[in-house]
């Protein structure tokens, strides 16, 4: 994924640090740094590739180019792109991951009710 | 005295970085003797822990995923080119932190592992970390579970490519050299590790002395596979 248009989600610039708790209902593009955690619950979080990203996090969909360091957790899926290096646990139904990706954590996907796990894909 | 990159350029080959931003590299495949093992446990029991040292695979991950198991992915050789590893001995020589190794790398308090595959990562690390690596391993892995390494022969030359293992729903693994940036280089400049050194037979029992077995499989392609129980 590209940078979105920013009238599509709230976008955090290269530029920004934040520090804390964030929470949102609306997708978020993050291309700054962040530390805390970051709770969107049924809206998608992207990093991109520029971004650092030192929470635990939880969305519907995770999309990460860029560096995170945390547990993340996604109901829907986490997609993890070339460029992207994720240090942490991931729990979700499915998750992708491109070649070249890095990750150093456990990997959980978890049945939806009534559905066999979808596992990863490449 | 050699700098930092120096230092970490003797872990790479020196004629491999071509072909750079080219496509996915190409995919080999072996039969393999230990993964065959293996394969009939994960199809025999169900929810295994297994942790897969080699580079991040997504046909790994979808592997086990899909039969249920829970996988742990931690590519240790990539780790080891930290150059925050890299201190001076009392003599000045340049050494890496074994102990700050093990405080960043394989930790994990919640977890004891059915099945480690550790590839052919204790060829190409740095030989001062392949000991403590292995003995954590013992310390992470619950009892019978079984550990599958590689090993080069004297026959394979110091320039034998690192591969990384895919596994598939037979003995038969798919293989693709890995090349790493490394650590100071521009992404774009991937290099291919270098073979640090042949163990022989005796060296690797010396290594695996507190599993409770080890098991050797000689292949036709000057690898020596392992195959030990915790």
């Amino acid at each position: 994924m590209d940078s979105p248009q920013t009238g599509e989600f709230a976008h955090i610039g290269k530029s920004v640090v934040i520090k804390g708790e964030l929470s949102g209902s609306e997708d978020l593009y993050v291309d700054g740094n962040i530390e805390g955690n970051i709770e969107l619950r049924n809206h998608s979080l992207t990093v991109g590739p520029n971004g650092t990203v030192k929470a635990n996090v939880s969305a519907k969909a995770v999309v990460i180019q860029g560096k995170l360091d945390g547990a993340v957790t996604a109901s829907d899926r986490v997609e993890l792109r070339k460029s992207a290096a994720v240090t942490g646990d991931v729990t979700t139904q499915r998750i992708a991951i491109e070649e070249g990706a890095f990750l150093k954590g456990k990997v959980d996907i978890q049945k939806e009710a009534g559905k066999a796990a979808a596992p990863a894909s490449s | 005295m050699a700098s930092v990159s120096d230092n970490v350029m003797k872990f790479f080959r020196n004629s491999s970085n071509q072909n750079v931003g080219s496509a996915v590299p190409q995919r080999l495949t072996r039969r393999s003797s230990g993964m065959g093992e293996i394969s009939r446990l994960l199809n025999s029991e169900e929810a295994l822990c297994v942790l897969d040292m080699g580079s991040t695979s997504a046909s790994n991950i979808r592997f086990f995923t899909g039969k249920g198991h829970k996988i742990y992915s931690e590519d240790l050789l990539w780790s080891s080119l930290d150059p925050a590893l890299r201190i001076q001995d009392n003599a000045g020589n340049p050494v890496l932190d074994s102990k700050k190794f093990l405080d960043e790398n394989l930790v994990y308090p919640n977890a004891r592992f059915d099945i480690v595959l550790c590839w052919n990562m204790p060829d190409y690390m740095e030989e001062s970390l392949v000991k403590p690596t292995i003995d954590r391993l013992w310390s992470l892995m619950k009892p019978g579970g079984l550990l599958l390494a590689f090993f080069h022969t004297r026959d394979a030359g110091p320039d034998s490519i690192c591969y990384r293992y895919h596994v598939t729903a037979t003995d038969v693994l798919e293989m693709q050299e890995v090349k790493f940036a490394a650590p100071g280089r521009p992404a774009t400049d991937k290099q291919s590790p270098r073979l640090q050194r042949v163990f022989n037979n005796r060296h690797i029992e010396n290594l695996f002395r507190d599993f409770a077995s080890i098991k050797f499989f000689l292949a036709r392609d000057a690898i020596r596979e392992v195959l030990v129980v915790r």
